[in-house]
């Protein structure tokens, strides 16, 4: 197979350089080794920067998430909930921060209006009364699985293509040029060679490995950073802890949903990695000072995301280690036609595209300008269900005759049916995490217990998966809603969690099949 | 202010009513105990109805046993603070005879394979070892033995049973299993979903059964037995099973389904409504929001909202509350407590121990082994290690050092410890 540009890694950065590159006419494949977001792009806050995080550590990276937020409420505003956000100082903290705040604003052109403690307890509630300091700023959710698979449907409709599950698993290099890529699908097993022209290392967190495939060292560091999602909507904004950035320090709302985080835990290897109890605790803690009601609430689930930064400078700590943009050309290395997009943000997601996109041209010696600045982003059925409250709006709009595969979510059997057309258009896996990733099945109270077996069920019905794949994917599926639910599991969780063990060990012995012993 | 009712007398107070406290109360109804259940929807409305007694051991290696009797003995000497421990086979044989011969009696009939263990399916295609099997799913005991050709039937709109799935699941072990949906009598025209407990009552009307018969005929093919979702019938199952069975000349069975299943309420109602004719009363759904103990050591309990309040006055109770789910125990953030009493909770440690990375690790969850803690005469204990409070008893799943889950032994646990618990009331409280 053969191909302009190769781009390795499914997630926020290639499915957008991806959809940069087909707008210009470049023909592009991207190669992910699981699905779509499977990296950071899909376990983060999915929090639209308006800048103002950044004004005191990273005065360029604000700039640039400024620009680039009111640029996607322009192209994607599908993809996004302008909710405003709240930056609020609670006794104890740096009053000097606070006060700085709002100049360093406006020497970074960041809009923020500053409010009295009453005014902001006014706007949300549930804020603390010991809040000293509150500006407001232009921060918005953003929905990043949505973002991705419009991206990437986008691309496909331009003529890129998409490898589902594919690893790349060697580079073939002639004349300081990479010749050929060679890849196996991690299902089948069944191997691929591409002769691109160019190659794009976009794969986040494992850059260094697939560099290092093609002879080529990148030092990276790995920031895990763990965040919880409440059972319920906390806050209408964006609320951020007004200091220097630390743990659990920023409440995102997601819909019906809010998204409280983060962590950032050092780790050497991206293997099993979980979020912990530990983690969760302290983040309820950091949280609550700034929202108190947060330390009653229920959690559904927490999740865990790595921040992959470029090594360059250990003694900073590793939210100050700048994750702006940057671009490793790898020809100093002797590889013309490779380069590694190291480290990036959702918020600049696009622009980070465009700068590869550029240089990937210039390589490629053509000259056709970006056009992702201006032209909408489409809005498909791809990343239709990935949205909150679509179940319960449109079941509500009287789609109430269609059997629902996901009651806390509300979704039914006719949007599943939808997705699953969706996946087979782009030649995706079909399966329950596949399902779980483009829909809120799995993401409500019940934590796939229901769900998870109705839609195994449908999947099974219509052929999708045959015999024991079904039992193999529901078993897949449950443990990967495990790995969330595990460190909240204390009020009402652990009471979902016993129901599901119930159910699914008690009723079903599902733990002892597939190893038929008796005694 | 209104004057306080005067308070509600008897000797047994039972707090709980799921399978446990359902049990307790039978076995103190038949010693003439005057008895009281408080409780909100009991567990066995979430029930299979298969009675298990024990059918995995050790959990870890995800051993079954066909010989429940043997597999005690081996769990007996291995966890000697295995609630199990504390009772003889025959004590334990006794009360699981006891309860099955009541609902027998009731219009709910059971089999079991001599004194051992059948395997059973599920409705997730799998199968499971348990003991006592409603009748009205013994034929699939015997069809998933000698796997006979057999035609699972599903229904258009019944949600959490898919006839297909299971034929899937299944098809490796059994080549001659095959899965169809047909559409239910009467609700060819409803679209969306239909709900099992108004399917079972369905069935009971007169021209339902001809109608699913002639809606399953031309699915037959060879088919020597026929499985069903357990939705055949609410009061009459085992009946409407038989009859089946004959007009279409095969082996029909149910297959349990997921809550709310139909067995579940089947048992629930037989119990209850069997209990309510020998006497017993039924405070439900209720909690007791307050307890006290009067000058005579008597228990004084309030149930109920504020200004429907009522006091129970009891010589002694019995804690049959069950676990998380059922609220007998609570989780918060750091700690495993039993609020009603405030008991002393056996419990793993802090919380990053309560559970294991992955959800089917054969060795199962520490946090299930959680519960309070009991002497022979099960008492619960205080820290002290002696019982926390005159004439309390507990039983079912709320006691610790069990993971009923892993070892499938919900059923069998509850309804020994129940009797044990009402025996020892009987001996030391009457």
């Amino acid at each position: 197979m053969r191909t302009q540009a190769l781009i390795i890694g499914g997630g926020v950065t290639g499915t957008g350089l991806a959809r940069d590159l087909a707008l210009r006419g470049i023909q592009c494949i991207v190669a992910e080794e699981g699905d779509i977001n499977s990296g950071a792009s899909g376990r983060n806050h999915g929090l639209l920067h308006s800048g103002a995080r950044y004004v005191a550590t990273d005065p360029d990276a604000a700039r640039e998430c400024h620009e680039e937020n009111e640029i996607l409420n322009k192209i994607a505003p599908h993809c996004i909930e302008k909710t405003g956000g709240l930056f609020v100082a609670v006794e104890g903290d740096d009053e000097k921060y606070a006060a700085d705040f709002p100049d360093l604003c406006s020497k970074c052109g960041i809009p923020s209006k500053s409010l009295t403690p009453e005014q902001a307890r006014e706007l949300e509630p549930s804020l603390s009364s010991k809040v000293f300091a509150a500006y407001l700023v232009g921060d918005g959710s953003i929905d990043p699985f949505k973002l991705s698979l419009e991206n990437m449907a986008h691309a496909q409709k331009l003529g890129a293509s998409l490898l589902y599950h594919t690893k790349v698993t060697g580079f073939e290099k002639e004349n300081n040029r990479i010749k050929s890529v060679h890849l196996v699908h991690t299902g089948t097993g069944q191997g691929t060679v591409i002769e691109p022209e160019q190659v794009i290392n976009a794969t986040g967190a494992w850059v260094a490995q697939v560099a290092a495939m093609a002879g080529i060292k990148i030092e990276m560091l790995y920031s895990k950073g763990t965040l919880l999602v409440t059972g319920h909507r906390i806050s209408n904004r964006v609320i951020n802890r007004l200091r220097s950035p630390g743990d659990g320090d920023i409440l995102v709302p997601g819909g019906t949903v809010s998204l409280l985080g983060t962590t950032s835990v050092r780790v050497d290897s991206l293997e099993d990695l979980r979020p912990t109890v530990e983690e969760v605790d302290l983040i309820v803690d950091e949280g609550s000072r700034m929202i108190p009601t947060l330390r009653g609430i229920r959690y559904i689930r927490a999740y865990a995301g790595v921040r992959p930064l470029l090594k360059m400078d250990t003694k900073l700590d590793d939210r100050s280690v700048s994750r702006g943009f940057m671009l490793l050309d790898h020809k100093d290395s002797g590889l013309e036609n490779f380069v590694t997009v190291p480290s990036g943000k959702l918020s600049t997601y696009r622009f980070m595209a465009e700068k590869t996109a550029d240089r990937v041209c210039e390589k490629l010696g053509v000259s056709i300008p970006c056009l992702t600045r201006t032209e909408p982003l489409p809005s498909t059925p791809s990343g239709m269900w990935t949205e909150p409250a679509l179940g319960p709006k449109r079941w509500g709009k009287g789609n109430r005759e269609e059997p629902l595969l996901c009651e806390c979510e509300l979704i039914p059997k006719n949007a599943i049916e939808n997705l699953v057309e969706t996946i087979q258009e782009h030649h995706g896996t079909i399966d329950l995490n596949a399902i779980g990733l483009r829909s809120r099945v799995g993401k409500g109270a019940c934590q796939g217990t229901f769900c998870g077996k109705r839609v195994l069920s449908f999947l099974q019905e219509t052929g999708h998966l045959k015999g024991p794949e079904g039992l193999k994917s529901l078993g897949e599926f449950l443990e990967g809603r495990w790995k969330g639910e595990r460190p909240v599991l204390w009020h009402s969780q652990i009471m979902q969690a016993e129901l599901k063990e119930a159910l699914y060990c008690g009723s079903f012995d599902l733990e002892s099949q597939g190893k038929p012993r008796q005694s | 202010m209104k004057p306080a009712s005067k308070p509600l007398e008897c000797e047994l107070a039972i707090i709980g009513c799921g399978l446990s406290g359902l049990s307790a109360a039978l076995f103190a109804a038949e010693r003439g105990i005057t008895t009281v259940v408080v409780g909100v929807t009991g567990g066995t409305i979430f029930a299979s109805g298969l009675l298990d007694l024990l059918g995995t051991h050790p959990i870890e290696k995800g051993n079954r046993w066909r010989d429940p009797w043997a597999a005690m003995k081996a769990l007996c000497v291995d966890q000697p603070s295995h609630p199990y421990a504390r009772l003889d086979r025959q004590a334990i044989s006794e009360s699981m005879e006891k309860v099955v011969s009541f609902l027998n009696s009731e219009g709910l009939p059971y089999l079991k394979a001599g004194n051992r263990n059948s395997e059973v399916m599920t409705p997730l295609g799998t199968t499971k070892y348990t003991y006592y099997v409603p009748q009205t799913m013994w034929h699939g005991v015997q069809a998933l033995q000698k796997k006979q050709p057999c035609l699972i039937v599903g229904f258009k709109g019944l949600a959490d049973f898919s006839a297909v799935q299971i034929a899937e699941t299944m098809a490796d072990r059994w080549p001659g299993i095959r899965g169809k949906d047909i559409v239910f009598p009467g609700s060819e025209k409803t679209a969306g979903l239909v709900s099992g407990d108004i399917m079972a009552r369905d069935m009971e009307f007169p021209g339902n059964l001809k109608k699913l018969v002639q809606q399953i005929h031309p699915h037959l093919e060879n088919a020597e037995a026929v499985g069903l979702p357990a939705i055949l019938g609410m009061n009459r199952s085992h009946e409407i099973v038989e009859e089946l069975s004959e007009k279409l000349n095969a082996l029909v069975f149910e297959i349990p389904t997921m809550p709310l299943s139909v067995p579940g309420l089947r048992l629930n109602e037989t119990l209850i409504s069997g209990l309510s004719a020998r006497d017993v009363k039924f405070f439900t759904p209720n909690r007791i929001t307050q307890w006290k103990k009067d000058a005579d050591e008597s228990f004084l309990l309030d149930v109920g909202p504020r200004d429907q309040k009522k006091t129970i006055r009891a010589k002694g109770v019995i804690l049959a509350g069950g676990r998380f789910w059922a609220r007998g125990l609570r989780a918060d953030q750091d700690t495993i407590r039993e609020p009603l009493f405030d008991l002393p909770v056996f419990q793993p440690g802090e919380r990053k121990n309560w559970h294991r990375k992955e959800f089917l690790d054969p060795k199962g969850h520490p946090a299930n082994s959680a519960g309070i803690e009991i002497d022979n005469l099960f008492r619960p204990l205080n820290e002290k290690g002696d019982p926390a409070l005159s004439h309390l008893f507990g039983c079912g799943s709320i006691l610790a050092h069990q993971d009923w889950m892993r070892s499938k032994c919900g059923s069998g646990l509850a309804i020994s410890t129940a009797r044990a618990a009402v025996e020892a009331f009987a001996s030391q409280a009457r």
